[in-house]
């Protein structure tokens, strides 16, 4: 029993980066329909970040409280990969807006080659590791819980408040969501719709960053390669809840987390991503749409 | 009430007013950008401790030529494209006119002098030079070659349209001919051109013609039934284990093992498909990801069969039709058959024949079955799946029978691919080779077999041309390796082609069935990949 609570607290951790990511890849398909492949690599762009910020910090001052320095590090993050995800809509999707479906999943892939592939030139093909910046562990009734994981469920969770409330309770958040229903609606509604979508690639990205600089914490190691599997598990996950649905990926990213993590636990842990894969695919089989996605209704 | 009217929007800046802001607006969105990934740089010093390298002037540099560049591109290049417009609507030589101008007699005649000047002096041009001038001189000897060339194909533009298939295939099948007789000119033997040509049939031939037939398998799937795959490479993957492992297992040849690895994939193709099938667009494009994955972490796990990410090695060559054998130690080896000089390109110039008559294959099997029912039925499909349930199709079995064919394609390619390495390993299946599989395919224009074979060549043969540039090490110093920054420039390329193209290189299509006259139709009239 112990040992099962554990793995659902690491499984909650997994998740929540997990659907931080999701989070990405669900608005931007809800509001225009593409498969954004770059989101894993903004998310490696974002934690990469994190790292030079934190180096920075490590330079510049003799110690800093690790929570300001946590704060400084997302902060930091948020801008510059949003920055990135802004340009790259801007440069790579915007024009290819209205042109047929495959052309901007196609740029997209080429944008997360070319970011990988930056990152490479620049930074260098190697892990980069940091020294661990939060260490205490508490021992409740057996179970070992770290500062660091609960440190991820607040944010996330906190973070997912913060983001349902812009959404569900702000203008743009209406806004967004009226491009979601129809784009040619909301423009003659007096809806900027550029504007709109490119905000929706802003959020995305500061989530992301904002994943990236907890994985760093939580892993202490970040390289230019590490964007790919987070980007497909947190893709599969906003399929699995249902794309183009917000609570669908935080759920989709908790399933990926809690199966990846019992499945090392039980079974195998060399299999755990062949295990959260053909889960999608079993669950694809029975709910064609995903667990929370609306069916798609076929008009003639 | 009030009245608000909307701000004057009609004073229109000039470029050259617009320029500057332009380029000031760019050069702050590049300092935010580059600020912390070029102007710092992490590195590990000798304890293993992370420090960082300040690299500011780098940083300048870069966000300088940006601002630059934008300047350039918002005060010169944007109205004389504009400008281009008009004088091409003007001159009515819409849409030559650029090429025109670019190929002109004068210059074609400059790049041939320069061709033969330099060729002349290719023995003593590093002594002449000095190596680090000798290097530029080879550049531009190969950058007059390319254009003399292009001019060439240029001039006879309407014969070679007219007849490109023919002239196509002739060209590829006398590719390796012309290339060792005219390095064996050059290098005053037989056995030289032998030697030299290596490289080129195996880096460029081989390599091209092997995405060639693996985009002309997936523009099955994808071009003709419209089923969005982005696992495509799972297939390869099957068919290079199973030349392999039942290759070096139990010692069966590679005639026999070539349809056994194509009837494997398609296999592998309808075990996939036929759960999945009836998902839509992208829950389809996820799955098979998905399903490429858990090839490679299978192939990587699996330890007892695989051998692990260390691969298989000592794979079997192809034999010469079961007659002589590539092996210099057999006692039927080729060149003791034939009496000929020993060489280790009579494998390469043989796989090169061989791929290319696998891709021969495949396109002869795509152009036969658009013909056929099946073939009509997945570009319905493609183009409207209801309206072909309701004419009665059964939407299943069509999707079905396209990923299986398209999946056996994959299956040759892959034990081809197995048999020229001699080696495989999960490595060489990841999802980067899916993607770029599929990125030929809707590069060439999805469905056209000469567009994704242009795509393919430009595409590969642009990322191996990167290998040569070895003269870029005298301009940023030693430590400059050309290579790293090949895949950056390819992901940058696939960018581009795709935003000055969206349609592909062949935006156009030949129908199949047609009333009185066949003819073409603008791509924007089909869909594709809608799953």
């Amino acid at each position: 029993m112990q040992y099962f609570v554990q793995q659902l607290i690491n499984g909650l951790t997994l998740g929540s980066i997990y659907g931080l990511i999701a989070i990405g890849y669900t608005m931007v398909y809800g509001i225009i329909g593409m498969i954004n492949f770059a989101h894993g690599d903004i998310f490696m762009v974002g934690a990469f970040t994190a790292l030079i910020v934190f180096l920075i910090l490590g330079a510049l001052f003799y110690s800093v409280p690790v929570v300001i320095a946590l704060l400084v590090m997302m902060i930091v993050a948020m801008l510059l990969t949003s920055l990135y995800n802004w340009t790259i809509e801007k440069v790579a999707y915007r024009p290819l807006r209205g042109s047929f479906r495959l052309a901007p999943l196609i740029t997209a892939i080429g944008m997360s080659i070319a970011l990988s592939n930056f990152v490479q030139v620049t930074q260098g093909p190697r892990n980069k590791p940091i020294p661990p910046m939060v260490s205490t562990v508490y021992n409740i009734e057996g179970i070992s819980v770290s500062l660091k994981q609960i440190v991820i469920v607040i944010v996330t969770a906190l973070l997912l408040a913060l983001f349902w409330y812009l959404v569900n309770r702000t203008s743009l958040g209406r806004a967004q969501r009226a491009c979601e229903q129809d784009r040619k609606m909301a423009a003659l509604l007096g809806i900027d719709v550029d504007r709109t979508i490119s905000i929706t690639f802003v959020m995305g990205a500061a989530l992301a960053a904002v994943a990236g600089t907890l994985f760093l914490m939580y892993y202490g190691v970040i390289a230019f390669s590490d964007g790919f599997t987070p980007g497909v598990k947190a893709f599969t996950a906003a399929v699995l809840g249902g794309i183009g649905s917000l609570p669908g990926a935080v759920l989709g990213g908790l399933m990926i987390g809690f199966i990846e993590s019992m499945w090392s636990a039980y079974f195998s842990i060399d299999y755990k991503d062949v295990a959260a894969f053909s889960i999608l695919a079993i669950v694809l089989i029975f709910l064609p749409s995903g667990i929370l996605g609306r069916p798609e209704v076929e008009k003639v | 009430m009030a009245v608000t009217t909307s701000p004057e929007r009609d004073i229109v800046a000039t470029p050259m007013q617009r320029a500057p802001r332009e380029a000031l607006y760019a050069g702050a969105i590049a300092l935010g950008l580059f600020v912390l990934f070029i102007g710092l740089r992490t590195d590990q010093n000798i304890s293993n401790e992370l420090i960082l390298v300040q690299r500011w002037w780098l940083l300048a540099v870069l966000v300088v030529l940006t601002m630059a560049g934008r300047f350039l591109y918002v005060a010169y290049g944007q109205p004389f494209l504009a400008n281009q417009k008009i004088v091409d609507v003007a001159t009515g030589l819409l849409p030559e006119s650029v090429a025109t101008r670019f190929f002109r007699l004068p210059y074609f005649i400059a790049a041939i002098v320069t061709v033969a000047v330099l060729v002349f002096l290719a023995g003593s041009l590093d002594g002449l030079l000095g190596p680090g001038l000798a290097g530029y001189a080879r550049f531009l000897r190969a950058l007059a070659t390319i254009y003399a060339l292009a001019s060439v194909l240029f001039y006879f533009r309407t014969f070679i349209h007219a007849h490109f298939s023919a002239l196509g295939i002739t060209a590829l099948a006398l590719y390796p001919v012309i290339v060792v007789l005219v390095l064996a000119l050059y290098g005053g033997s037989v056995a030289a051109g032998f030697q030299g040509s290596l490289k080129w049939v195996d880096n460029y031939g081989i390599q091209i013609l092997i995405y060639v037939m693996l985009a002309w398998g997936l523009n099955i799937v994808v071009g003709l039934a419209g089923l969005l795959d982005l696992g495509y490479v799972a297939f390869y993957a099957v068919g290079a284990y199973c030349y392999a492992l039942l290759g070096t297992q139990y010692g069966l040849s590679f005639w026999i093992l070539l349809p056994a690895a194509g009837a494997m994939a398609a296999f592998w193709g309808v075990l996939l498909g036929f759960p999945v099938l009836r998902l839509r667009g992208d829950y389809l494009a996820i799955v098979t990801l998905a399903f490429g994955e858990i090839i490679r972490l299978v192939l990587i796990n699996w330890r007892e069969v695989t051998n692990g990410s260390a691969g298989i090695t000592g794979i079997p060559k192809v034999t010469f039709f079961g007659l002589m054998t590539f092996n210099v130690s057999d006692p039927n080896y080729i060149a003791k058959v034939l009496d000929i000089a020993t060489s280790s390109a009579y494998y390469k110039i043989f796989l090169y024949y061989l791929i290319l008559g696998l891709c021969l294959l495949t396109a002869f099997v795509t152009i036969r079955l658009r013909r056929m029912p099946v073939g009509r039925a997945w570009e319905a499909l493609r183009e409207d799946e209801i309206a072909c349930r309701s004419l009665g199709i059964n939407t299943t079995t069509t999707k079905l029978t396209a990923f299986a064919t398209g999946a056996m394609f994959g299956g040759f390619a892959g034990s081809f691919f197995a048999a020229r390495q001699g080696f495989v390993s999960p490595e060489s299946f990841i999802f980067l080779e899916s993607a770029i599989i599929l990125a030929i395919v809707v590069l060439g224009g999805m469905g056209s077999l000469v567009g994704i074979a242009v795509a393919a060549m430009v595409m590969i043969g642009g990322t191996e041309v990167l290998r040569e540039l070895d003269f870029l090490k005298q301009v940023f110093g030693p430590d400059f390796t050309p290579e790293l920054y090949r895949m950056l420039l390819f992901g940058m390329a696939m960018v581009i082609v795709m935003l000055w193209k969206p349609r592909g290189f062949v935006g156009s299509r030949e129908p199949t069935a047609f009333l009185k006259e066949s003819r073409a139709v603008s791509g924007s009239f089909t869909k594709e990949g809608h799953g």
